[in-house]
């Protein structure tokens, strides 16, 4: 299964001069992208953001227009990510990865571009200007951005299906997803809940993103061949910082898309009112606290998991999932366990018990209450990228944080996409024919190869292009007419 | 719904070693996890409470200058 992450980060310019949140987002792109690549633009034939999965495209779209059409910064890295400018946030894209390990490497390998983008781009403001990207999805003073997680799925799965599977799910997996924030949209007495996101979503199902937010989002935009694939566009999910609850979150999620596909997930029991559902669970410290079901009855968030959990494992044991699977069960059944016990206990493993625990230490030693800008201050700095002052990242230096993947690991995935997907043909091409690549889009690339008109290449299937594929191919290849004619031979 | 969800720190709380040591529930008969990791994996320190005072002095000394008023003026254009 092809997987990737879209991000939105927050920003933020300190310092004497006044900078605008596009521009800021503009110069940290822009900076970055001055520092490798001449200008790659963005190829936008293939887009339908407004194709909805139910079955028609939206006439009267009310989303604002995209950052192509308003002219902000934009750029394909030779890890074969995007890295652009959106609604106001610099957005990194992941390439396209077929595990959970993958899509954590080249994840982190975002934070990092976005560390070393940032502090460039400063260079380039009033001295004493510092700009600040925190990996989070809220302000805590009523925005909220994306962290958006993409999962190609065969077009024969029905829309429908998809939906009743996994809307209890969603619901109930903040227990490793949240990243956990101070208060909340729709509670003021409420402390601390476990997700920057949930109390921003109002509909079960729909095609928005940006307002009456849905749990289940329809953008039918597969960027691949719209007869083999769909796009399963989850927009309820949080930004990690934790290794382990990226991991999770999209390992999770593979595993039960791999049930639905095969028919071996027993009908999960319905939510009575989804969203509502949805707040609670993210309000709820212990996970313990029944949710009301379609049928009368009720269960926890943690038993609504399990469903989930047993019929994935039943499904691994019989040979049903693909390579990887086995681990991730493992990790997932242990962290179940573990939240069945005192969900705190996930300190270390996921962001929003992490984040509590070293809130709870801060607010005993200061005797501070929720409210407190002090307390805030360090909710925030939690999401800071840089490694040097992300309070994530201290905690990760202390050892206080379990990690996955190596920081030599991380640091190749900034130069190099992952091998197994398209994204190395589109990366790879970038890296050899910087001056050659005159666009790139997810499913295409457009090519200047010295002839009368623009080459477009179509890459309308993820899993071609892979090392394996064109490896070979790209280091036979001469310039980069000779590759075309290779690859069309 | 809602309320103060905020129980005093738990000086004794330890971070869970990756999860690795748990049982699931009597009710359900579930084998242990296997031990097999998705990666190399570095397992965080078990006595995390011990140095929490050098951990906070260390957040002092790391906070935004002013944390406060940044904190205040923190705001955000929404997106998606």
């Amino acid at each position: 299964m092809f997987v990737g992450v879209e991000t939105e980060f927050g920003i933020a310019v300190v310092g004497p001069s006044q900078v605008n949140p596009v521009l800021a987002s503009s110069m940290v792109v822009g900076a970055y992208r001055a520092a490798g690549l001449g200008e790659v633009r963005w190829d936008h034939a293939d887009e339908h953001p407004l194709r909805d999965a139910r079955g028609y495209e939206v006439p009267d779209p009310h989303e604002p227009l995209g950052d192509e059409e308003l002219g902000l910064a934009n750029t394909v890295l030779t890890n074969g990510a995007r890295f652009y400018v959106d609604h106001a946030h610099p957005e990194y894209s992941s390439p396209e990865v077929t595990s959970a390990r993958d899509l954590v490497i080249w994840d982190k390998a975002g934070e990092r571009i976005l560390e070393e983008a940032a502090e460039m781009a400063a260079a380039s403001l009033p001295v004493g200007s510092r700009v600040l990207i925190h990996k989070n999805n809220t302000d805590g003073k009523g925005a909220a951005y994306g962290t958006h997680e993409n999962y190609l799925v065969p077009r024969e799965v029905a829309f429908g299906r998809l939906t009743r599977q996994l809307l209890p799910f969603f619901v109930s997996r903040p227990v490793y997803v949240g990243a956990g924030r101070i208060g909340s949209e729709l509670d003021p007495d409420l402390g601390y809940q476990l997700t920057q996101r949930a109390d921003f979503f109002e509909v079960e199902v729909g095609l928005e993103t940006t307002l009456k937010r849905p749990l289940m989002n329809t953008r039918d935009e597969p960027h691949a061949d719209p007869d083999r694939y769909r796009r399963l566009h989850v927009i309820n999910g949080d930004a990690n910082l934790c290794e382990v609850a990226t991991y999770l979150k999209v390992g999770t999620l593979m595993v039960v898309l791999g049930l639905i596909e095969d028919e071996a997930l027993p009908e999960p029991p319905a939510l009575e009112e989804p969203v509502a559902a949805f707040h609670a669970v993210s309000h709820d410290l212990t996970q313990a606290r029944p949710l009301r079901l379609a049928d009368g009855t009720t269960a926890t968030p943690l038993e609504l998991q399990w469903h989930y959990l047993e019929a994935a494992r039943k499904h691994d044991e019989r040979g049903g999932l693909p390579a990887g699977s086995t681990e991730v069960i493992a990790r997932w059944e242990a962290v179940l366990a573990t939240a069945e016990r005192d969900p705190r206990e996930l300190a270390g493993q996921v962001d929003w018990a992490t984040k509590l625990q070293l809130l709870d230490a801060y607010r005993e030693r200061d005797g501070l209450d929720w409210y407190h800008d002090r307390l805030k201050a360090v909710d925030l700095q939690y999401h800071d990228v840089r490694r040097d002052k992300g309070l994530y990242q201290r905690l990760v230096a202390r050892g206080r944080v379990e990690t996955l993947v190596s920081e030599d690991e991380i640091q190749a995935a900034i130069h190099t996409p992952p091998e197994d997907t398209r994204a190395w043909f589109r990366g790879e091409c970038l890296r050899r024919f910087p001056d050659q690549v005159v666009a790139a889009g997810w499913d295409s690339l457009i090519l200047d190869v010295g002839r009368d008109a623009l080459q477009r290449l179509p890459m309308m299937e993820p899993g071609r292009g892979t090392r394996a594929h064109v490896g070979q191919l790209l280091e036979d290849a001469t310039d980069i007419g000779d590759l075309l004619d290779r690859l069309r031979a | 719904m809602g309320g103060h969800e905020v129980v005093a720190p738990d000086r004794e709380r330890r971070v869970s070693d990756g999860g690795r040591t748990q049982k699931g529930g009597a009710a359900r008969e579930r084998e242990d996890a296997e031990s097999t990791e998705a990666a190399e994996t570095t397992a965080p320190s078990r006595d995390v409470i011990d140095d929490v005072d050098e951990l906070l002095d260390e957040i002092d000394d790391v906070l935004e200058e002013n944390a406060e008023e940044f904190v205040r003026s923190y705001v955000q254009k929404g997106g998606q």
